[in-house]
């Protein structure tokens, strides 16, 4: 493995195209969007109340996005992360495996930095494969993509693939302006809870 | 002989509607975990660390469901920051906790996280309750999971070592 802090010299995806297009008509696909860049890329892809920003929580998206998918058999899930914090609940993705739900999609836009806190290299600039420890895990679709095309594919997938699905997508580390969603954590819950449950969204139950 | 209180504890969980059940194993936990796991309508999800029990427990919420995260009281500090999203969020959960470094622990490196399990949850904000008798265990755990789900806050109850029985290595 090279110490470079680069794994790769060809040209990375622009992360705000990949993220529009895997949420293009994206219909009633519920998106959990991880702390930092991620959630400010699923809000400049068009807000709404079944996404699930978060703020905090780092190395939990796709735990919550597991809770959610078990809760809700019926419908897509999305979690949409970064490198940096998919690495900090990697064991996660083992306890996704042993579920296996065929609903959850986890995207990791790897940047291979830590863009909120100085673009310091990740783990994954040392040549660490997400998607590897996804597909030892026990997800049956596991794939790193580097082209747009391949981000085609990938939508459909989200919405039609029998998962657990995992994509390690190879992005710029482009520090981008901020479209920031709002950060009131009941607002967040609310909005979504009423969009989803309707209201059953009020009851204890 | 009154039905152990882990199968009681399984009763409630039904009756209160509570769908999934994770937890990161602990002897004292080993019967309740049992019966979650041969229960159809339950989803018994197993943890690599108790944190993500609490992310769980966010999602399971946004999607409707109620969930119990189970673990020994060493694992409470592996969710102190994840504990941060609950109380922003409001999000309901209840968490049972068997106690280690607590009466009679016999290996020291068990007694500071356990010494410091009550506080540590306070401060993020859970409402605690500590069981020191077993005829309490289920009443507690049913005014925790009640309180939880009608006033959208974490509480957890903690089961002393006392009433578990203290482990031992002894011949």
């Amino acid at each position: 493995m090279a110490a470079t802090g680069s794994s790769d010299k060809a040209p990375k995806l622009e992360r705000r195209s990949v993220v529009r297009a895997l949420l293009a008509d994206r219909g009633d696909l519920l998106v959990i969007a991880g702390l930092g860049a991620p959630a400010w890329d699923a809000t400049d892809a068009g807000d709404g109340p079944l996404t699930f920003p978060l703020w905090g929580g780092m190395g939990g998206a796709t735990a919550i996005g597991l809770g959610l998918a078990l809760a809700q058999a019926d419908r897509r899930v999305l979690v949409l992360t970064g490198d940096g914090e998919l690495l900090m609940g990697m064991g996660s993705l083992a306890t996704v495996g042993v579920q296996h739900p065929r609903n959850l999609a986890v995207v990791v836009l790897d940047n291979e930095h830590y863009g909120e806190t100085g673009m310091q290299p990740s783990h994954t600039a040392f040549g660490v494969d997400l998607a590897a420890a996804a597909k030892a895990c026990g997800f049956p679709l596991s794939t790193i993509i580097t082209t747009m095309d391949q981000i085609a594919a990938l939508r459909e997938d989200i919405h039609r693939a029998q998962g657990p699905l995992f994509a390690q997508v190879k992005i710029a580390a482009d520090k981008l302006p901020l479209v920031l969603p709002p950060r009131d954590g009941t607002h967040l819950k609310n909005r979504f809870r009423e969009a989803l449950l309707g209201a059953k969204a009020h009851s204890q139950r | 002989m009154a039905a152990h209180w882990s199968q009681e504890l399984h009763r409630l969980f039904k009756q209160q509607n509570v769908r999934q059940v994770s937890f990161v194993p602990d002897a004292g936990h080993t019967a309740l975990i049992r019966l979650c796991e041969a229960d159809r309508e339950l989803r018994a999800v197993r943890l690599t660390t108790e944190e993500e029990g609490i992310a769980l427990a966010l999602g399971a919420w946004l999607g409707g469901d109620k969930s119990v995260l189970l673990m020994q009281s060493s694992g409470v500090g592996n969710c102190i920051n994840m504990l941060s999203m609950l109380s922003v969020c409001q999000i309901p959960l209840t968490m049972l906790v068997t106690m280690r470094g607590d009466w009679a622990e016999f290996n020291p490196w068990q007694v500071p996280m356990g010494q410091a399990t009550e506080p540590v949850l306070e401060e993020m904000g859970v409402l605690v309750n500590r069981a020191d008798r077993e005829e309490d265990i289920v009443p507690l755990a049913e005014g925790a999971l009640r309180i939880a789900y009608n006033t959208l806050r974490p509480t957890a109850v903690l089961i002393g070592q006392r009433l578990l029985g203290a482990k031992t290595f002894d011949n």
